[in-house]
């Protein structure tokens, strides 16, 4: 099959991108650090991790009563309940209710789950207005881009870049400064509040025995989008639920600690429903979009696992491949291990997405950092034995495995073969080292020597010193 | 100190076998020291990591099946490489799930050591004689960390080494980029992380990079030489058997 090198492409302009190499550096550390120190000031981070873990798998073991109880205490708070079984049938209930309701303006708080279905995209088609009012989403919205990290959207900027963006957009004076910049955007975000319609948000837990749906957030804005404007939409992966709220005690405190170094964020916002008769604050209406895409089918395979992932980002900060190339080059929605893991699952169609499994050196430092110890190299590996069972693999590589294979299972060609290595290394290596490698190993040898092979094999020279104690003895 | 009635396979691996015959002379001399008889099947080559890793299972299967086949019955086994004893300890039991080997898989797995683990956890010693005039840094690779969750044994045997500096290397955790064919199929990447390594390993101005496994080294090795950086990787097993110097 062709090689499809747009990943590749990605990654070399990644690679090159000198302002984002400074901007992923900067904020992988700051995370990578935050966290370190947060969940080493626990005496029990193992095992609130793994009570996190433990309440998650309950959650997706039960998922067939949990959600059913979920929509059912919704509902009865006065809410609304969508059942979306992929992202079409999120976005027709979402501009339907729209339309219906004479909504014009929608300002909206950080959701992966609409990134997933590229609502925004599809409201704005629709005719209305969207505003992304979380700081780091704002800027991409802004930029015309989408979210490199799944809690720091706009990781891949530096502060520089943005400044250009606020000068250029909303006419802010020149400056790099951090508290006029986000000056500028309180203020042109605190209008678009006051005019909209509409709030969407996305939705940390969903939690089954109180009907009530759990946003963290640093920012506020989430609290504003949910309560300001006359409409509540709430999008939620069908797999976020807990459920009872007393398993908040232990999700709260691993996914702040894990995603920002926090001990809580600033805000965690439990709503249920629209505000109650009486009540002054609150929207009219509150609406819960359970969305699927995807998500029952990974829960019946061998990924199940990863459905267990609350959306830390712990895993993106920790990964050396991440840091080298940023949330972008991987082209899915999720970028780093979980989104190599998610892509090719939720995203089938990207031409590439088989590729982002391998783009992996496999080290480990995501299962490590993640909260609910989701085995992400073994779900890898699982996707890249998945990807050559559907043909998707390199026909060099194929044949090179092949070769290992049999030699590898025919110690005659093994030994025959490591004498001819050794006899081409002779003629070839210079002091010692191969400054050049032909095909397809000079991929090693552009930047990188390859060692001179030995006179001898270990097993060789092992089976002459055998020979010779047995001859002294 | 043991006794002299323990025997054990060395499975040096392919990469030791084929490229660095030192370093199975090292670990099989210091197994020796300890009263170990060392064994070397003349059949027994490679874990099936390769493949394993690449997703081509059934080919990892056949290799792998071979080795089940060579190391039954055999004792203990101890590898020079956290790498491929992950694969066996770890990965295996994936391999030959559901087939008539899992069993046999599961019972080498509680048998196969990584070389360090197996000196310090089971052999009980960590002086094992050696000497070495110079800094030495250490590199935890990255399977042997994770997966089998190694690191204070080597740092317990480099503190042995008489006459050696051993300075703590910045980032020590963090990958060197080689993960077997991603060095090549990803090379961009894999020399990304090689380049913020080498940049680590030169600020410790260190004699030797040890590390635990020959993929790393190699892929270090190959970093610093083109670099032109005078610190030299070597594995473990050649700096505790006073060999750091024999290539």
């Amino acid at each position: 099959m062709p090689q499809t090198i747009a990943f590749y492409d990605r990654v070399d302009h990644a690679l090159h991108d000198s302002s984002l190499q400074t901007a992923l550096h900067r904020a992988t550390t700051r995370f990578i650090g935050n966290r370190a120190g947060a969940i080493g000031a626990l005496s029990d981070a193992d095992r609130l991790r793994d009570q996190a873990r433990a309440i998650r798998a309950h959650a997706l073991a039960h998922l067939d009563e949990l959600l059913p109880q979920l929509a059912a205490n919704v509902e009865a708070r006065g809410g609304h309940v969508c059942w979306a079984s992929d992202g079409e049938e999120a976005r027709r209930y979402i501009i339907e209710l729209a339309r219906a309701r004479g909504v014009r303006s929608i300002v909206k708080s950080k959701s992966m789950a609409s990134e997933e279905i590229h609502l925004n995209e599809a409201l704005e088609e629709a005719g209305f207005e969207v505003v992304e009012t979380d700081l780091g989403e704002y800027i991409i919205q802004l930029a015309g881009e989408t979210p490199s990290h799944i809690i720091a959207p706009a990781i891949h900027k530096t502060r520089e870049q943005v400044s250009e963006l606020f000068q250029q957009h909303l006419g802010m004076p020149p400056t790099t400064e951090v508290p006029p910049m986000i000056r500028t955007a309180r203020q042109a975000l605190r209008q678009r509040f006051l005019q909209a319609d509409m709030g969407i948000s996305g939705v940390n837990f969903g939690v089954a025995d109180s009907g009530a749906i759990v946003i963290v957030e640093n920012e506020g804005n989430a609290r504003l989008s949910t309560t300001v404007p006359r409409i509540h939409v709430a999008i939620m992966g069908i797999e976020r639920i807990v459920a009872r709220l007393a398993d908040l005690g232990v999700m709260l405190q691993v996914l702040a600690r894990s995603a920002t170094g926090q001990k809580l964020s600033v805000y965690t916002s439990l709503i249920s429903g629209p505000a109650r008769p009486g009540e002054e604050d609150g929207p009219e209406e509150f609406h819960l979009v359970l969305l699927d895409n995807g998500r029952s089918r990974i829960l019946g395979g061998h990924y199940a696992e990863s459905l267990l992932c609350i959306r830390c980002g712990a895993c993106l900060n920790a990964c050396p491949v991440y840091q080298a190339i940023g949330g972008h080059a991987y082209g899915g929605v999720y970028s780093g291990p979980i989104g190599a893991i998610l892509t090719p699952l939720l995203q089938p169609d990207l031409p590439d997405a088989y590729l982002l499994p391998q783009a992996s050196s496999l080290c480990g430092a995501c299962q490590e950092v993640c909260p609910v110890r989701i085995a992400i190299p073994d779900m890898l590996l699982r996707h890249r034995a998945d990807a050559v069972k559907a043909g998707k693999f390199n026909p060099v590589e194929k044949a090179a495995i092949t070769g290992y294979t049999l030699t590898m299972t025919h110690p005659a060609i093994y030994n025959a073969g490591g004498k001819a290595g050794r006899f081409f290394s002779r003629i070839l290596a210079r002091k010692g080292r191969f400054r050049r490698l032909p095909p397809p190993l000079h991929l090693w040898t552009k930047q990188r020597d390859f060692p001179a092979l030995p006179p001898k094999s270990f097993r060789e020279m092992w089976a002459e010193r055998k020979k010779q104690r047995r001859s002294s003895s | 100190m043991t006794t002299g009635h323990r025997r054990a396979v060395l499975f040096a691996t392919c990469i030791v076998d084929q490229l660095y015959p030192t370093v199975g002379l090292a670990a099989a001399e210091l197994l020796e020291q300890q009263g170990v008889t060392v064994e070397v099947p003349p059949d027994l080559l490679c874990c099936g990591q390769m493949a394993f890793n690449a997703g081509f299972r059934d080919d990892a299967y056949a290799v792998a099946g071979r080795t089940l086949e060579v190391l039954r019955g055999k004792g203990d086994v101890v590898m020079p490489s956290g790498s491929c004893a992950a694969m066996i300890r770890h990965l295996y039991h994936e391999l030959f799930a559901h087939t008539p080997f899992a069993g046999m898989a599961a019972e080498l797995a509680h048998r196969t050591y990584e070389l360090s683990e197996y000196l310090v956890d089971v052999l009980g010693v960590t002086d094992v004689g050696a000497r070495f005039n110079g800094r030495i840094t250490y590199h935890d690779a990255c399977h042997g960390l994770r997966f089998l969750g190694l690191g204070a044994q080597a740092r317990a045997l480099l503190g042995r080494v008489q006459g050696a500096e051993v300075v703590p290397l910045p980032g020590c955790d963090q990958c060197c980029g080689f993960g077997g064919l991603f060095a090549v199929k990803q090379h961009t990447i894999s020399t990304a992380m090689l380049d913020r390594k080498i940049e680590a390993i030169a600020s410790t101005e260190a004699d030797l990079v040890v590390t635990g496994d020959v993929s790393c080294m190699t892929q270090i090795a190959g970093g610093l030489s083109r670099r032109n950086i005078p610190t030299r990787a070597r594995h473990l097993a050649e700096v505790l058997a006073n060999m750091a110097d024999a290539r």
